[in-house]
């Protein structure tokens, strides 16, 4: 069991990292732009600029509750 | 062929920035507790690195390309974002630099505390501290290797610019013979997680049906933009820390 938890572990941080927020926003961008691109609409800039203010945020708010 | 190239410089710079932390690590414990057992740990993670590569690689050639592209695509995103986040952090000063000659002294204390378990002839602690150092800091690397030469088709290129990183990194680090304390890694990290970022947000497009403007050109659009958005906010950030400074030393 404990080597299973382990191994989740690893995969969590492997993948997620420090800021779940930033994997689930990818998630929801990812599947809006295939959702889009069925429907007929080429939105190919809604990826960059998705990942873009994701990461500020993300960067922001790690800066922020670390006294800056 | 632009493709090609970006392929071989995010791999090969990937790579040597893991060689680098890896190299670390066995040098510590080599150093304080003897070659043998370190190096068969090196072998040991080595072997199933390479097993990993040759089983995943082929594995990943058999899924449709968009299916692989928005699936690669995402996960890029997720892991290089990781790397360029902290890159952004590190450059402003909110996270201390990564520094190679501090992480060496404190594998070094580890080394010379730890007790002695022999199991099989083997020191136990030295191999199983080489072989975790290399399996863990190589697992990103294989990552890399197999998402990118499998999305890109060329497996072959991306495991020779991985192959190139690791013998440079050894090379130069037993002409050294200690950590690689001088080699720009914050810099790298930073740029390996810009175009890890950039190639997740093209793969991941055109493996959710999007058609780029200029076709296979817009990654260098897309780098040229998460480039801008990166710089920007690590020069906000920067100016931020340097104004609170003054507050925090009055305080």
């Amino acid at each position: 069991m404990k080597y299973v938890a382990a191994f989740g572990r690893f995969w969590w941080d492997f993948i997620v990292g420090d800021d779940w927020r930033v994997a689930v926003g990818l998630a929801v961008s990812l599947a809006l732009v295939w959702f889009l691109a069925h429907e007929g609409v080429n939105a190919w800039w809604l990826l960059p600029v998705a990942v873009a203010l994701l990461l500020v945020e993300s960067v922001r708010r790690e800066a922020r509750s670390s006294g800056g | 062929m632009t493709h090609d190239v970006l392929l071989f410089l995010t791999t090969f710079f990937a790579s040597a920035v893991e060689a680098v932390e890896a190299l670390t690590i066995v040098l510590a414990v080599g150093v304080v507790r003897g070659w043998r057992s370190t190096m068969i740990g090196v072998g040991a993670a080595t072997a199933v690195l390479a097993v990993i590569v040759a089983a995943l690689g082929p594995a990943l050639q058999v899924i449709p390309i968009d299916t692989l592209r928005f699936v690669v695509g995402a996960l890029l995103l997720a892991f290089g974002m990781q790397w360029l986040r902290k890159a952004i952090l590190r450059a402003s000063g909110y996270k201390p630099l990564h520094d190679e000659g501090a992480a060496f002294a404190r594998e070094r204390r580890a080394a010379e505390g730890a007790g002695v378990e022999e199991r099989a002839g083997i020191d136990w602690y030295s191999f199983t501290v080489a072989f975790k150092g290399v399996l863990l800091e190589g697992l990103e690397v294989v990552f890399i290797v197999v998402t990118f030469g499998s999305t890109q088709g060329n497996l072959g290129l991306a495991a020779a610019a991985a192959a190139a990183a690791l013998v440079l990194v050894v090379v130069v680090g037993a002409v050294v013979r200690g950590p690689l304390e001088r080699v720009p890694e914050n810099t790298l990290k930073y740029a390996v997680g810009l175009l890890l970022t950039s190639f997740g947000v093209f793969w991941g497009g055109e493996g959710a049906g999007v058609d780029w403007p200029g076709s296979d050109l817009a990654i260098f659009g897309i780098v040229a933009f998460m480039a801008l958005v990166s710089f920007a906010l690590t020069r906000s950030l920067s100016r931020r820390r340097t104004a609170l400074k003054p507050a925090e030393s009055r305080a």
